[in-house]
């Protein structure tokens, strides 16, 4: 869940808007290019942004009694890297600032830094870390999305901790707080996440190998491998 | 069902029972309004920790009703399902067009390589395939 609109300060609001704006001009940067080079990329990339537009327009109970939706980030920063999220990201933000009353136009930035730019960037981090020590695809995309879920919502306690700290125990009581209130919550919400990323990329995998290859996703070596068994094409 | 669409169903199975048991064990029960929104919980923690604080900003549009703003939830997610189902369905149909394609052309290409060792072997045929 987002920070509603107007719960925070204006200084805050603005310092995490301009935080966020660098990435989200680089996102644009990078999809138009996208775009232009691989304009076969276009339905793959819509793919990607409707994942987070479903994904974060489910709430979902979850143990602490209260309901959190997922990001949907994990996947799109996986597959095409985190700086096409963070303009992913933010059109859905938008789309739920206007219409649902959900988040906010003066919280849009600290929104985005912590869905579009710190998810995205975590989730790909722990993927990409887990593929080099050779763990299976499968364990390390879900642990991405796990990892893009979760970091969220714990990016959106430390802004709002940083803003609000406790009178008492200061910034690491209020971190506590709000913590107890999103991250908790959103455990069982990134394993979901994490779950459906697996079930998407599995769907993938069937359906458009080719272009998991030229994004790097699935390595071109090891389908010519499991294809043909001659090594010859492995400095490819 | 294939190997592939039991690990499907088991993931789906798997999502579906992590956001029912919430519900089932009823851990919303201690509170006054269960299953709210994490949003709205926070909402309350910045009224306790500075009870002064005002949002200083309202939305510039807010669903008149709960309903109102359930619907454009479910218009969201549609959407977006819509997209997601539009791409697979493509994909699916794009892979079935060329496999029965490959499968027509290596039909006819069987059925030339007949019609060759029948006429002896004549170079035509293979310069028409090239």
């Amino acid at each position: 869940m987002h920070i509603a609109e107007g719960f925070l300060p204006p200084a805050h609001a603005i310092a995490w808007s301009v935080a966020s704006a660098p990435f989200v001009v680089q996102g644009v940067r990078s999809l138009t290019r996208e775009v232009r080079e691989h304009p076969e990329s276009t339905l793959l990339l819509g793919a990607s942004g409707a994942f987070t537009f479903v994904l974060s327009a489910l709430k979902i109970p979850s143990v602490t009694g209260s309901c959190s939706h997922p990001t949907g980030t994990g996947l799109g920063a996986i597959l095409f890297r985190p700086p096409i999220m963070a303009v992913l990201g933010t059109i859905t933000l938008l789309f739920q600032a206007l219409l649902l009353a959900h988040g906010g136009l003066t919280t849009l930035g600290a929104n985005v830094f912590s869905l579009a730019v710190v998810g995205p960037w975590a989730g790909y981090g722990t993927y990409r870390l887990l593929k080099r020590y050779e763990v299976p695809l499968m364990v390390a995309v879900f642990c991405g999305a796990f990892v893009a879920d979760l970091s969220t919502y714990c990016v959106t306690s430390v802004q709002l901790a940083l803003a609000f700290p406790d009178p008492g125990t200061g910034f690491l009581g209020a971190l506590a707080k709000f913590g107890s209130i999103f991250a908790v919550t959103q455990i069982p919400l990134a394993v979901s996440e994490g779950l459906l990323t697996v079930l998407v990329m599995r769907l993938l995998k069937q359906s458009s190998k080719g272009e998991l290859v030229r994004l790097g996703v699935l390595s071109k070596r090891k389908q010519q491998q499991s294809a043909t068994e001659v090594g010859t094409g492995a400095g490819a | 069902m294939s190997r592939n669409a039991k690990i499907n169903t088991l993931l789906l199975l798997a999502v579906a029972a992590l956001a029912v048991l919430p519900l089932a064990l009823g851990l919303g029960d201690h509170k006054k309004e269960p299953f709210t929104g994490s949003d709205a919980q926070a909402e309350n923690a910045v009224t306790e920790l500075d009870p002064e604080y005002e949002p200083w900003f309202s939305p510039l549009y807010e669903p008149p009703s709960g309903e109102v703003e359930s619907a454009l939830f479910a218009l969201q997610a549609a959407v977006g399902a819509g997209v997601l189902a539009y791409y697979f369905g493509l994909r699916r149909g794009r892979r079935q067009g060329e496999e029965r394609a490959a499968a027509r052309a290596t039909a006819r290409g069987e059925a030339r390589a007949e019609a060759h060792d029948a006429q002896g072997g004549s170079g035509r045929s293979e310069a028409e395939e090239s």
